[in-house]
């Protein structure tokens, strides 16, 4: 027994969780049970060309135009986009604005394509053997795909796998932890696609060259920890599944890998800085789709969950499928709900509109009743730390609080604004139900707004100074061209006083003498 | 259909709230105060109500004239909680204004005069019980023996004694242990002589000795602790500093000088210690947040305990303890703040080490 | 007792004197303000204040005859620098000042002759467009400053406030529910 492996084991996740952190109530047997199953084709799916982080897709495709399931209908623009392909066949109807799956409902470019149910292929993307590939190809893959980060970030995931380059990586990530309550989509694909993940893994760390990939996956998913566990191998590199323990927010990227590795992502740093790149499950079951059978990212795998929807399930929905259709889907709704939300309770959005589209980075569509949600009366802090003990980053959220009610954000941004990752551990613990998350969002927001505005004051400056130059050149032009007229005008004046003078007009010489 | 709801997340909430907190601070004071009122009779039950009671009305009083929601604020449990603790530290034939003026300095000046619930520099009931012990040292100093409920005034002599300050009734008066001590140290005994007059270990762990309202019977107070800190309301990083550096300062002085200073054992079995140890110093509202500045807070509150108790003039230094601390908190918080992930403590950025190479 | 009175006057005296001499002997000339006002002043020379310039707007500023509120397309962001280095007059100068949301010029395109007038005038070259065509405004460079309004022929422009985007969108801040006062923390 050699030292190396006598050291692996004590593994530091099973000895420390995270600092911080809560336990909300699972609620994920209400789903966890259901077979991921596939939707029928919507008569209408709506494609928002911004479903990722970085710069929105430029579209493709005209109004009228015939698509093929499969085709590239958005562009990505810039290094750090993703392609956007068509769900399914189908005709575009309009190439406009639509609301967006988000909190603010405000419209952004969106692809609308009236489906002919036919659901016919165009051509795949060319298949690759990862065996053979070389890491690049495998990243253009990737990125033709329009690969995201399934966990809902969605930070385009080809981007991630050209780290290659610039950092030593050793170790793969597989986020299977899937802390948010209610959510199931990730266990249902573990359990049921392991095979096919693995593989995705496989062809991961192969493009990120590591050595050893780890799979991570919380300890209330037993199925998943099993059938994740007959693998120990991914295209050759070793894999071992690492059970986690329960605790939100164990999924946040930073986080898991200080429990893995024991090692902390300095401030503003990769967890690349560490040789260590995470990805999520089921980014790398896309990953396997589209590199083993050249199919691009067009659909999800979705929760549907919380005591309003009257069936609760996992469904296989095609990138664009209107919310509400999918709640038809699900038996609809058994009252009300108080909150439509996507993605999980602790971070995710809150909708108005049920037409807003599934879009990559939606993870779960959840309905919660008046019984699931919080009381929305608050009381004053009462500072009983409970937000400190629960802040995963170190933060003190009610001093935070008090600051930005106060208007002071500089000294908001002085004890750590801008180190919040948001997940939601202190509003869910504060026995007062002081919003503190929201108020956190508004300081953050507020901050890149006013760095807009310098940025724009900045930007008004240097027009106007471009201007005023502008117009003092064309002054000075206009100044040297009547200097040049008046020039010409004098010398041709002198010219004809001298051409006068040459002539003899003894006459008028003669006429002052007298 | 009505429209869902948009407000930010989390979507989800723990069931704690502050009413259920400050509920539970009471049950897990009930043990100990129902045993004191037994022990103290009647007029201690009479004190108690009235306490309770008038703190409540100041709140409602407050609450009104500062234009506050007098039905949200009022149920919180709160006041509930701070009239109780004042009720705690009351001699406990102490006649009923004692109980209302207490209960008003908590309630109007040290909890609304400074803004109301979670503003308060300083923790009410102690605000309470220094000013009290400073303008009243007689009423706030005569002890009775406990001889329980049945052996005690019966209910007319309990209103009599409360209410009218009548004398009648013939109360085994005695020192408390604190100031039994103080005296004789005071008047060049040494520990060795005194330890024979004091109760021994068994009374003042279960109660049967002199004492306030509520504060004798260590054993339910330390109970009462231990469920605080199952509910995880308090963690025990307070209890633990106070009470460890009250037993470490007395162990050492007497281990060096027997005969001038008292064992820790006595130290924390007499007085508040425990009472402060689990319910005063761990008020949220006026102690520091993080854990780091909880451990200063503690222990600077037990050493201050040990340092007035054994020098200072008074024989229970609790009160003036916890509000030196009090007033330190601020302070505190301001240079004790826990380490943001991925920072160091001064809040650079962790340096980036070069990764580990692969390993084959 | 009358030496107490002489010795304690000769001090106050000769400290009076002492402070007197310092603060002659090192008073230091307060500097022209106008160069750093017009630093912080966008520099667009828009008119918006009704002064002639940004540098007119300037000189009133530092003789005290404009207030720091008055570059509006500045908004409160300038107001609050200009505070820094202005002598309000009074503190709530700034503070009464509303955070307005910014705004932005709107050719109505039914109008729009495609005149040139607002073209030339805009200060930040915000207005795009040519001769006989429709003029539109370039929204992240207007400033809202109303001297395209001011010339258009047809009255084809107005100010509206920017329209917001889903990148620039932010939560609401959120104010304490409790109570009918302001319920223990500033509302």
């Amino acid at each position: 027994m050699s030292v190396r492996s006598f050291a692996t084991l004590f593994r530091p996740s099973q000895f420390f969780s995270i600092r911080g952190g809560v336990h909300p109530e699972g609620r994920k047997s209400l789903s966890s049970d259901c077979p991921i199953e596939d939707m029928p084709i919507p008569t209408l799916i709506r494609v928002p060309l911004q479903q990722h982080i970085g710069a929105e897709a430029e579209p493709v495709v005209k109004r009228d135009d015939v698509v093929l399931k499969g085709q590239l209908i958005g562009k990505a623009r810039g290094p750090v986009s993703a392609n956007i392909h068509a769900p399914t066949s189908g005709r575009v109807i309009a190439v406009g604005h639509f609301a967006a799956p988000h909190p603010s409902g405000l419209p952004i470019p969106t692809i609308t394509i009236r489906t002919d149910g036919a659901d016919s292929w165009g051509p795949r993307l060319g298949r690759l053997r990862p065996e053979n590939a070389s890491p690049e190809e495998i990243a253009a893959k990737v990125a033709e795909a329009g690969i995201v980060g399934m966990g809902g970030a969605t930070f385009p995931s080809a981007v991630k796998l050209n780290l290659r380059g610039k950092y030593a990586l050793h170790t793969l990530v597989i986020n299977g932890a899937e802390c948010e309550p209610y959510l199931t989509c990730d266990d249902r694909l573990m359990r049921e696609r392991a095979e096919e993940i693995v593989d995705g893994i496989g062809i991961i760390a192969r493009a990120l060259g590591v050595t050893q990939i780890v799979v991570a996956i919380e300890s209330n998913k037993p199925q998943a920890i099993a059938a994740m566990q007959r693998f120990d191998r991914a295209l050759g590199i070793p894999l071992r599944v690492q059970v986690v323990p329960t605790q939100y927010p164990m999924g946040s990227e930073k986080h898991l890998v200080k429990i893995l590795t024991g090692r902390e992502t300095p401030a503003r740093a990769l967890t690349a800085d560490l040789g260590v790149v995470v990805h999520n499950a089921g980014t790398a079951h896309a990953v396997h789709l589209a590199v083993r059978y050249g199919e691009p990212l067009i659909s999800r795998v979705v929760t549907v969950s919380g005591r309003g929807v009257r069936r609760p399930a996992n469904v296989r929905v095609l990138i664009g499928t209107p919310v509400a259709e999918v709640l038809a889907h699900c038996g609809g709704l058994t009252e009300d709900p108080e909150r439509l939300l996507l993605g999980g309770p602790m971070m995710g959005q809150p909708i108005q509109n049920t037409r807003v589209p599934v879009v990559k980075g939606t993870s779960g569509i959840l309905a919660l009743t008046r019984a699931e949600t919080p009381d929305l009366d608050t009381m004053p802090c009462i500072r009983c730390g409970r937000c400190a003990q629960a802040c995963p980053v170190g933060l003190t959220p009610f001093e935070m609080n008090a600051r930005i009610q106060a208007d002071d954000l500089d000294g908001a941004g002085r004890i750590g604004l801008l180190d919040c990752i948001t997940c939601g551990c202190c509003s869910f613990t504060c026995p007062s139900n002081i919003p503190l998350v929201q108020t956190i969002h508004f300081a953050k927001g507020k901050l890149a707004e006013q760095e807009g505005r310098k940025h724009q004051q900045e930007e008004t400056r240097r027009l106007a100074a471009a201007r005023k130059a502008r117009e003092e050149a064309a002054a000075e032009a206009k100044r040297q061209a009547m200097a040049k007229r008046k020039a010409e005008m004098e010398a041709k004046k002198q010219r004809e006083a001298a051409a006068a003078a040459a002539t003899p007009q003894p006459a008028q010489h003669g006429e002052p003498l007298q | 259909m009505t429209a869902p709801l948009i407000i930010s997340g989390p979507h989800t909430h723990t069931l704690f709230t502050v009413s259920r907190t400050m509920l539970t601070v009471c049950a897990a004071l009930a043990p100990a105060t129902v045993f004191g009122l037994y022990q103290f009779g009647w007029p201690a039950i009479f004190l108690f109500l009235v306490t309770v009671g008038s703190a409540w009305l100041f709140e409602v009083a407050s609450l009104w004239i500062a234009g506050k929601s007098v039905a949200r604020f009022a149920t919180d449990g709160s006041a509930l909680l701070s009239g109780w603790l004042v009720a705690m530290t009351l001699p406990p034939y102490a006649p009923w204004w004692v109980g209302v003026l207490g209960a008003g300095i908590a309630i109007v000046i040290a909890k609304h005069l400074f803004g109301g619930l979670g503003q308060n520099l300083f923790n009410p009931a102690m605000v309470a019980r220094a000013m009290l012990l400073i303008a009243l040292p007689v009423h706030m100093t005569t002890w009775v023996a406990p001889v329980g409920l049945l052996d005690g005034p019966g209910f007319v002599q309990g209103l009599a004694i409360t209410f009218a300050g009548s004398q009648d009734y013939d109360a085994v008066s005695s020192a408390s242990t604190l100031s039994h001590i103080k005296s004789q140290i005071g008047a060049g005994a040494s520990m060795g002589q005194i330890t024979p007059d004091l109760a021994d270990l068994r009374d003042r762990l279960i109660g049967l000795v002199p004492g306030s309202l509520g504060e004798t019977s260590t054993v339910l107070l330390l109970l009462g602790g231990v469920v605080l800190m199952a509910t995880r309301i308090i963690t025990p990083v307070i209890p633990l500093s106070v009470l460890g550096t009250i037993a470490a300062l007395s162990a050492v002085a007497s281990t060096l000088a027997p005969d001038r200073f008292a064992p820790p054992i006595l130290h924390l079995t007499s007085g508040s210690t425990m009472l402060c140890a689990f319910f005063i110093a761990t008020d949220y509202v006026t102690s520091p947040v993080t854990a780091a500045g909880k451990l200063i807070y503690g222990m600077a509150i037990g050493a201050l305990i040990f340092v007035i108790r054994t020098w200072g003039s008074f024989p229970e230094g609790v009160a003036f303890a916890v509000l030196l601390m009090n007033a330190c908190t601020p302070l505190i918080e301001t240079y004790v703040r826990p380490r943001v992930f991925g920072r160091t403590r001064t809040g650079k950025p962790l340096p980036i080490k070069p990764a580990r190479g692969g390993k084959k | 007792m009358i030496e107490a009175a002489v010795s304690m006057s000769a001090l106050g005296l000769g400290l009076g004197l002492l402070l007197g001499v310092a603060a002659r002997r090192f008073h230091v000339e307060t500097p022209p303000v106008v160069d750093a006002i017009d630093a912080i002043l966008p520099g667009t020379n828009c008119g918006a204040c009704g002064y002639p310039g940004c540098h007119g707007l300037a000189e009133a500023m530092a003789e005290g005859s404009a207030p720091v509120t008055a570059c509006t397309p500045g908004g409160r962001d300038v107001a609050l620098q200009l505070a820094t280095i202005v002598d309000t007059g009074s503190d709530g100068a700034v503070a009464g000042m509303a955070e307005t949301e910014p705004t932005v010029a709107f050719i109505f395109e039914d109008h729009c002759t495609g005149c040139m007038k607002c073209f030339k005038r805009c200060p930040t070259d915000a207005i795009i467009g040519a001769n006989r065509q429709i003029h539109s405004v370039v929204v992240d460079a207007c400033i809202g400053c109303d001297a395209c309004i001011e010339v258009c022929p047809t009255e084809a422009i107005v100010k509206r406030v920017k329209p917001k985007s889903i990148k620039n969108w932010y939560w609401d801040k959120p104010q304490p529910a409790f109570g009918s006062g302001n319920g223990g923390y500033a509302a």
